[in-house]
């Protein structure tokens, strides 16, 4: 199979990997982008989410958005967002063409996990809990930081991975409307018949969404404090479909229901 | 004439004399246009058949994986971790890097699409399948079997019916998921709505994208509904329950 000897020839010249357009620039770009808006969705969502979490309202919210946003194909938004006037396909610096309407996407598609997690993690603090931190003569925000907040954080930390993982998937799909990142070897790739090189480009994507999965997993584990931790369920894809499902956790009695479920990817 | 080609938005000066071109004609171009609808009804049913197509026989493959294998780690248990480590690892994997990968063995066909999207269902489907069987009571099992039951009849008779409620969740998700992500074949040019998602935006016309995209969620929300009716009908005593 030829295909796999150009992948090869591609993976190892260096001539595809510097330069404008090479694959370390492309890397670089996609991981900018993914930052950027990963942090834009935590700018935006977190507090709101919190918040909701520590009234213990607005669940209806939070399913629904990551519903919505399930169904909305990521390639269908970012094609409506560069036709539109605006943002359309301007350059934006070094997040490249179409810069502006791939960070809208990314952070819109970064914000069901997110808002998810976070508003189920700190409402889902055992009433318990709650009631003894209040009997103990805590304040509302003292409750909030002291006591919700550090119990929310795994599952806080399980929302943020599976944004990013989320928001990894999106910016490669730029690429389809001409947009900026890695997705570009493979677009380039397929619509010149260059299989090798689309094949090249699907490598390193997948290899770097996995290094970043992995990356985030340690980093969960380290937030996760011992005893709190619930194997696999905290860093599980359970979805927010079957919400109506939480269950009983071993340590700390806690009930860890489903964390947002699996988008576009 | 009518000038029916959508192209580029800057208009010659000179076609923008003719008489009332239509709505979806490259001097409107505008989003919503009904005579599009009419005029390429052909080519948007063939697209929208294709994507049902899809969908359904990714998920289908995705079920028919996942059942034996969830039965497997629910066996072994050593499995199970081993299972949800890889399907998880496939699922980190971008849509658009997934299918070159599986490019060399399926080429350009939508076996290639099919495969890919049925791996992402998979992962769902397992978690969902292994959660709803997990989640049946023991005394319930235990009851079963000191009726007589067997290993085949407790889990057809019993043990689905139980966890359906569980599974039926992931199925929507994996479902609705997947409606989403079949415009991403368009890659290999079998995406159904996809591919006029794909013209829409390389040759920037509007009625084209908009419809498309309107139809991707349609479609997504009345699978969707179709799925929650037929859990109903299958779980009739669930009806009137809370929740």
């Amino acid at each position: 199979m030829t295909i796999f000897l150009d992948t090869w020839d591609y993976l190892t010249s260096a001539a595809s990997w510097t330069g404008t357009g090479g694959m370390l620039q492309l890397l670089l770009q996609q991981l900018l982008l993914t930052g950027t808006a990963l942090v834009i969705a935590l700018v935006v969502g977190l507090p709101l989410a919190l918040w909701l979490g520590h009234l213990g309202r607005g669940g209806f919210l939070a399913i629904n958005i990551s519903n919505v946003g399930r169904a909305v194909p990521t390639f269908a938004l970012l094609a409506l967002l560069v036709t539109f006037e605006f943002p359309g396909r301007a350059e934006l610096g070094p997040y490249g063409r179409a810069g502006l309407a791939t960070l809208i996407a990314l952070a819109l598609f970064a914000l069901p996990p997110i808002i998810t997690n976070s508003y189920v993690a700190v409402r889902e603090v055992p009433a318990e809990v709650k009631e003894a931190a209040r009997g103990m003569g805590m304040t509302g925000p003292q409750r909030f930081l002291r006591v919700e907040l550090p119990l929310a954080l795994p599952l806080v930390a399980s929302g943020v991975r599976l944004a990013l993982v989320q928001v990894w998937a999106t910016a490669t799909i730029a690429a389809l409307v001409a947009g900026p990142g890695l997705g570009r070897v493979i677009t380039d790739g397929f619509f010149r018949t260059n299989y090798g090189k689309g094949l090249a480009g699907a490598v390193v994507v997948a290899l770097v969404a996995l290094v970043l999965e992995v990356s985030a997993a340690l980093v969960q584990r380290a937030v996760t404090p011992p005893g709190a931790a619930t194997g696999g369920r905290t860093g599980g894809r359970a979805d927010a479909g079957s919400l109506e499902g939480g269950r009983e956790v071993s340590a700390g009695a806690r009930r860890v229901e489903p964390a947002a479920g699996p988008l576009d990817r | 004439m009518r000038v029916t080609l959508p192209a580029e938005s800057a208009l010659p000066s000179a076609l923008a004399e003719q008489a009332e071109p239509s709505c979806y004609s490259r001097l409107t171009n505008e989003w919503f246009c009904g005579q599009y609808l009419v005029d390429r009804h052909a080519e948007i049913t063939e697209a929208t058949v294709e994507h049902v197509l899809i969908t359904v026989a990714s998920v289908a493959f995705g079920v028919a994986i996942a059942f034996p294998l969830a039965l497997l780690a629910r066996r072994y248990p050593r499995l199970e971790s081993t299972l949800l480590g890889v399907s998880t690892g496939i699922y980190t994997i971008p849509s658009l890097a997934l299918f070159p990968l599986l490019l060399p063995f399926t080429g350009l066909s939508p076996t290639t699409v099919v495969l890919g999207l049925g791996l992402y269902a998979l992962t769902i489907l397992v978690r969902s399948m292994l959660e709803g069987l997990r989640a049946v009571p023991d005394d319930v099992r235990e009851a079963a079997t000191g009726l007589g039951y067997g290993a085949g009849r407790l889990l057809l008779k019993v043990e689905l019916p139980l966890a359906l409620p569980v599974i039926m969740a992931g199925l929507r998700v994996a479902t609705v998921s997947t409606v989403a992500l079949t415009t991403v074949g368009s890659l290999v040019a079998y995406g159904g709505l996809g591919n006029l998602i794909k013209d829409g935006v390389n040759t920037n016309f509007r009625a084209e994208l908009l419809t498309a995209a309107v139809l991707c969620v349609v479609l997504a929300v009345l699978l969707d509904v179709l799925l929650v009716l037929a859990q109903r009908l299958l779980t009739p005593w669930t009806r009137g329950a809370a929740g």
